[in-house]
């Protein structure tokens, strides 16, 4: 099958007609450049979208409270809900066997000092469970675990960002931070993949800090995952009946929308889900409408090469080639053309994107890139797109009569 | 050699169809040289395409070396046309990328002869046409002269049966024309057979034989007296 002298022949043509080849192949190269920076674009958008919402388990339940905004059972309007303990013992022990991991959370702004340093940081206090339902990776040392909590030590977890601003560049874990006048010990240090924001939350046992700072057991917050087997449908009628238990439990009217606000992740990831497709579906109309231009770009020239062969391909054939071998010829010359074209572009592209990638972030475009599938996924496109570009010139070429080739003008 | 006999062919122009070719009988033996005359528009060129198998007659009979031509597949008509004939043009019709032994080399390649057969052949028939020494020359870089000794060489490389010569002088000045023509009287002289058109009275009698058309059918067929081109030269 593989014929030296059909790829002498071809290398020379190509090589003989430098201009004419690399104008060809200059379509091919910029549809394929434009098609992987839009590729890595859209995928750096999808990027951030993905990250802005995977910063918490997709499956999360989150419980706020408020005040009521409607009289209820001879209660008045605008009185304050508070949870407490109980309430979240209450959650946990009643919807056991939907719950798969649950806690509360209490929200403090603290002064963090160090030596020199110092500088304001949110708190959280939380449950053990925290970690998993944040998605924390601790790195360092260990999380918050429920000996913290039974016994109110006073330690905290870290994010990175707290230890690079305040230790500088020192290890901070088993040092001592001064939180708003008390020392505690570091004993873990973590990172967030939701971002800056994350890598600067202090965690802390959720006992410790009602302790402390207001000695109550009063909680801001409930955060939970539902049971990753329960379907969407399932999932959302879960919290619609969390919603009514708890409304019930503390007396507020059932249409009362702000005194107990239940927030269901499972309706945002649908949705999330449903916008990547969507992206996903622009990106491929986009990227096969550049190939098609493309393809019509090397169609067109090689028609006009064929056009300009045609003294050449009648030469050719009235010495005895077969039609076969100048369909061959047209055909090979094409897809080399498109291939080699096609690579630089996709190349070049990808260069641009490793140049330009970083200073994107600031457009919502993260990491843009392309991946090794599609770059597989392109070169099969490129032989294609070469064989499409080149068959119908090259049937031309085939069809061509030597008498009107060599017709005398 | 060759047989014609009662060969017909028209062309369609627009409604109406111009006939070319009113029956045409014609028998050239081996190692004839004949010249085929006439003015514009006389069938001459239409003649020699049907000849040279790029065109097909719409009836009568053409067979070469015993071998019938009709009805050929585009395939069959290539391998007939490698095997039998050589072509040398008014426009020498060369490759412009390719260099001279490439040129000639490549009815070679259609014969399917191995790279190193093919370059030997080649530089022998660009040594017996004399320009050995610009194998490697580009066609721009060769004078008239030249290129159409090299579409000859290119000719003969395949060892055809017979050369079709279509104004093979038409392009080039006096003095070259008649270096051309000995050339082409020397290949004769060795056996070859060969068919000329031209519409130059000078050239013509430097063959054995003028065939002369006008309006498609043949006025005259005459055996003349070779003018040796040697002695111009």
């Amino acid at each position: 099958m593989f014929d030296l002298d059909l790829w002498r022949e071809i290398f020379q043509s190509i090589n003989m007609n430098r201009t004419r080849s690399l104008l060809s192949g200059f379509t091919v190269a910029f549809a394929i450049l434009l098609f992987t920076i839009l590729f890595g674009i859209a995928n750096g958008l999808q990027n951030t979208f993905k990250e802005a919402f995977v910063d918490d388990a997709s499956n999360s339940i989150v419980v706020n409270s408020g005040r009521t905004t409607k009289a209820n059972k001879g209660l008045q309007a605008g009185r304050k809900i508070q949870f407490k303990n109980e309430d979240f013992n209450y959650i946990k022990e009643e919807f056991k066997d939907k719950v798969e991991f649950i806690t509360a959370r209490v929200f403090k702004n603290v002064k963090a000092s160090y030596k020199g340093e110092q500088n304001n940081y949110d708190l959280r206090a939380v449950h053990p469970d925290h970690q998993f339902l944040e998605k924390t990776k601790v790195y360092e040392g260990r999380y918050i675990n429920q000996n913290d909590l039974n016994n109110r030590t006073k330690v905290i977890v870290i994010g990175k960002l707290i230890e690079e601003d305040l230790f500088l560049k020192t290890n901070a874990l088993g040092k001592y931070i001064n939180l708003n006048g008390i020392q505690y010990k570091v004993v873990g240090i973590f990172t967030d993949d939701g971002g800056d924001y994350e890598e600067r939350q202090i965690y802390m046992p959720i006992t410790t800090a009602q302790h402390l700072y207001g000695n109550n057991d009063y909680i801001d917050q409930v955060r939970l995952t539902y049971n990753p087997e329960m379907n969407y449908d399932q999932a959302l009628s879960f919290s619609t009946l969390l919603t009514k238990k708890m409304k019930d439990r503390f007396d507020v009217a059932r249409s009362d929308q702000r005194a107990i606000r239940v927030r269901n992740m499972a309706g945002d990831s649908k949705k999330i889900n449903q916008m990547t497709f969507g992206l996903s579906v622009i990106i491929l109309v986009i990227g096969f409408g550049t190939l098609i231009a493309g393809i019509v770009g090397v169609s067109n020239i090689m028609i006009f090469i064929v056009k300009e062969r045609t003294k050449e391909i009648g030469i050719r054939k009235a010495l005895g080639a077969s039609p076969r071998s100048i369909v061959s010829i047209i055909l090979i010359e094409s897809i080399l053309i498109t291939a080699i074209a096609g690579y630089v572009g996709l190349l070049l592209g990808m260069g641009v994107l490793e140049l330009v990638g970083p200073s994107l972030k600031t457009y919502f475009i993260k990491d843009p890139g392309v991946s090794n599938s599609l770059v597989i996924g392109a070169t099969v496109t490129l032989i294609t797109a070469g064989a499409i570009a080149g068959y119908l010139p090259a049937k031309k070429a085939s069809r061509i009569k030597p008498i009107v080739a060599l017709r005398n003008d | 050699m060759l047989k014609i006999h009662q060969l017909q062919k028209s062309y369609p122009i627009g409604d109406s169809s111009l006939h070319v070719l009113k029956g045409i009988d014609l028998n050239v033996e081996e190692g004839e040289m004949v010249a085929i005359m006439g003015s514009s528009g006389s069938g001459k060129s239409t003649l020699l395409n049907i000849i040279g198998m790029l065109d097909e007659a719409d009836s009568g009979e053409y067979i070469l070396d015993g071998l019938p031509i009709k009805d050929l597949t585009e395939k069959k008509a290539a391998v007939y046309r490698n095997k039998f004939l050589g072509f040398i043009f008014q426009s020498f019709n060369l490759i412009n990328y390719k260099n001279a032994i490439e040129n000639v080399a490549l009815p070679l390649y259609y014969q399917g002869l191995k790279r190193k057969e093919r370059q030997e052949l080649a530089m022998f028939h660009l040594e017996k046409v004399g320009l050995a020494n610009w194998a490697k020359h580009l066609p721009k870089e060769l004078s008239g002269g030249q290129k159409q000794r090299v579409a000859i060489a290119r000719a003969l490389a395949a060892n055809p049966k017979l050369l079709l010569a279509d104004e093979p002088t038409g392009a080039l000045d006096t003095k070259t024309s008649y270096e051309i023509m000995a050339f082409i009287q020397q290949l004769n002289d060795e056996g070859k057979t060969i068919l000329m058109v031209t519409h130059e009275e000078d050239i013509a009698n430097m063959c054995k034989r003028i065939v002369r058309l006008r309006d498609g059918v043949i006025m005259e067929d005459k055996k003349v007296n070779q003018v040796r081109a040697e002695q111009y030269v």
